[in-house]
Parts: C-alpha cells; sequence; structure tokens
C-alpha cells in the first residue's frame, strides 16, 4: 500500500488550477483555504470570502477550463461559532466535481444569491433562508418553502427552541 | 285475524324467534350505521399504504361495508392515517368540519395518536386528537391491516353500544 504522502493525490493539479483561477480573476483576498477534502473522495473544496461568491459562480460557470454547469446542492451548516454554505458544482462533460464553501457569522448570516447563475439554486436558497436564517441578497423570490409563512423562528439553528412546544 | 302471543305453538314460537328482532330505532340505525361505514381517505404517510393494502383484496375492507369515499360530505368516518403536521392541522379541520354528521375518528398509527417518532419534531402535532375528537385509536408503526380490521371492528362495535344503551363514551 502506497505512503499517501509520497504518491500525489490525482486531484491534487485540478485544485491548484481552479485556486489560481480564482486568485487570478478575483484577486487575492477572495480566496481563503483550498484544501482536497479527503472525506469526500478527494473533492477539491474552495473556502471563498462570503461577498465574493456569485462572481466565483459565475466564473466557474463559465470559464472554459471549468465549465461547472451543474450545481448538484447547494445546502447552509449551522457550525456553532458561524454558519456555512456549500455548493456542490460539477462539470457534465468531463465529469469534474468542485465544492465551494463560504463561512458566515451567526449573527446575521448573508451571501449574495447565486440563482442568476444557476437557476436550481432557488429552492435550496429559500430552504436555507427558511432553516437557518441565511439571506440570500439579490434572490428574486426569498420566502419560506417548508415551515408555514407565519411561522417564527429558524428551526434549523442550534439554538432554536420551539415557541409551541407542547402542540 | 287475529295475533295471539299467549297461545303459540312450540314450532310457532321458534320460528317467530328466528325471524323477528326486536329493538329501538336507534338500534336499527345504528346497525345500519356500523354496517356501512365509509372512510374519507385521509392517507397522509405510511400508514396509509397499510390502509390500501387492508382495502385490497387480500385484506378486503369491502366486506365490512368500508367503502373508501374521496368527499369529505359522502364519508361517515376520518381514518387519519399517517402523521399530521403542524401545516396540515387547520386543514384537517376544515375536512373534518366539513363530514356531515353522524361522524367518528379513528387515529391510525402512532403518529396521528401521539405524533409518533417524530413526537419531539419542530413540526409534527403531537396527536390529532388536537384537533379532533378521536373515538377509536389503534397504535402501530404501521398497525398491521389485522388490527386496523379489528379498530374498524372496535369502532362498529362502539356505535352499536352507544346506540344500545344511549350513553355516549366519549365526551365530545
Amino acid at each position: 500500500m502506497s505512503d499517501p504522502s509520497e504518491t500525489p493525490a490525482p486531484n491534487q493539479p485540478r485544485l491548484e488550477a481552479a485556486a489560481a483561477l480564482v486568485k487570478a480573476e478575483l484577486g487575492e483576498d477572495a480566496l481563503e483555504e483550498a484544501y482536497l477534502n479527503a472525506l469526500s473522495g478527494d473533492a477539491p473544496t474552495l473556502v471563498l470570502a462570503a461577498d465574493r461568491v456569485d462572481e466565483a459562480a459565475a466564473l466557474f460557470r463559465s470559464h472554459e477550463t471549468l465549465r461547472c454547469t451543474y450545481l448538484r446542492n447547494l445546502s447552509g451548516i449551522d457550525c456553532e461559532t458561524h454558519m456555512e454554505v456549500i455548493y456542490h458544482l460539477m462539470a457534465l462533460e468531463s465529469g469534474e466535481d468542485y465544492v465551494l464553501k463560504t463561512k458566515l457569522d451567526r449573527e446575521a448570516p448573508s451571501v449574495p444569491s447565486v440563482t442568476a447563475v444557476w437557476p436550481a439554486a432557488n429552492w435550496n436558497e429559500r430552504e436555507a433562508y427558511d432553516l437557518l436564517g441565511i439571506v440570500f441578497t439579490g434572490h428574486p423570490d426569498l420566502r419560506r418553502i417548508m415551515m408555514p409563512d407565519d411561522w417564527e423562528g429558524h428551526p434549523l439553528r442550534k439554538d432554536y427552541a420551539p415557541l409551541d412546544s407542547e402542540v | 285475524m287475529g295475533f295471539d302471543l299467549a297461545n303459540v305453538t312450540v314450532e310457532e314460537r321458534k320460528e317467530l324467534e328466528r325471524n323477528v328482532f326486536v329493538g329501538t330505532l336507534e338500534q336499527l340505525k345504528a346497525w345500519a350505521r356500523s354496517n356501512s361505514l365509509w372512510p374519507l381517505t385521509f392517507g397522509l404517510a405510511c400508514c396509509a399504504i397499510e390502509m390500501m393494502g387492508t382495502g385490497a383484496s387480500h385484506y378486503d375492507l369491502d366486506r365490512f361495508g368500508v367503502m373508501f369515499r374521496t368527499s369529505p360530505r359522502q364519508s361517515d368516518v376520518m381514518i387519519v392515517a399517517g402523521t399530521v403536521t403542524k401545516k396540515m392541522g387547520p386543514l384537517l379541520r376544515r375536512l373534518y368540519d366539513q363530514m356531515p354528521e353522524p361522524k367518528w375518528v379513528i387515529a391510525m398509527g402512532s403518529c396521528a395518536t401521539a405524533g409518533g417518532p417524530y413526537v419531539k419534531s419542530y413540526a409534527v402535532m403531537k396527536g390529532v386528537d388536537q384537533i379532533v375528537p378521536v373515538d377509536v385509536y389503534i397504535p402501530g408503526c404501521p398497525p398491521n391491516p389485522a388490527a386496523l380490521i379489528y379498530g374498524i371492528n372496535k369502532l362498529q362495535e362502539k356505535i352499536r353500544y352507544e346506540a344500545k344503551t344511549g350513553k355516549r363514551v366519549t365526551a365530545r
């Protein structure tokens, strides 16, 4: 069994190319971190600054080396200290996958919407807003999708306390 | 032609006992209602699959007179089969209000009884008896089709008992 520190991971060149492209097109401060996520099959994961996400999304969709036309998943995560939004992208012609993440402030989580880039993000962003309270600026129709419209609170937050616990 | 009950022969008496039933009008109505319970199909979740299985040919419900009606205006009993969420609650109440009297409710499965395995969820109503008065609770997750048939039989017995004794079993 080969030592993982000796043989380079097959996705490393893709990760470095994507990271270099983001830095070149969007500037050094747009990219915070880039690594291969060993737990999900060495997927190239790029952690972006929250306010540059829509530009990075447009880059990933349209650039000829990336061409990620398929947004597989968009979801929000409540880590106790901060919130995250994670985007799973895929280039359908080549089968390559990329993962974009942003870390958000927990008090007022806000990130630009990518609905203009991938229309499939519409309902996923509504779900993240409904259940976690993440506001997606520029979303065409940001309202609750699962809970009733007059619900108070965001149920999947870790500190959610139901107002009607006896019902 | 007179009908003299005092002087009746043994054969005639046996004939009468076989063919003549004596009861109140309430008992007659209860007999008719219990043997022809038409449920409103209110399958919400997995219990609906078991209800379908009970209505299918193996555990036939039609032999009990139970015929599923899709409109609340034409049904007698509402079998709440599945999880009732807080969003669905007002709609369930509206459908119950649309049913004409006399009407009954069967809470099928543990979700309709008390919230079921989702009792700690933020979106699930813990028991349908918070909004409609329930007559029969059937435990199970999901209840076996035989258990559902047992529950329907229990409702039939309840209808006949309430008519016979004039006593309401549950407080409405």
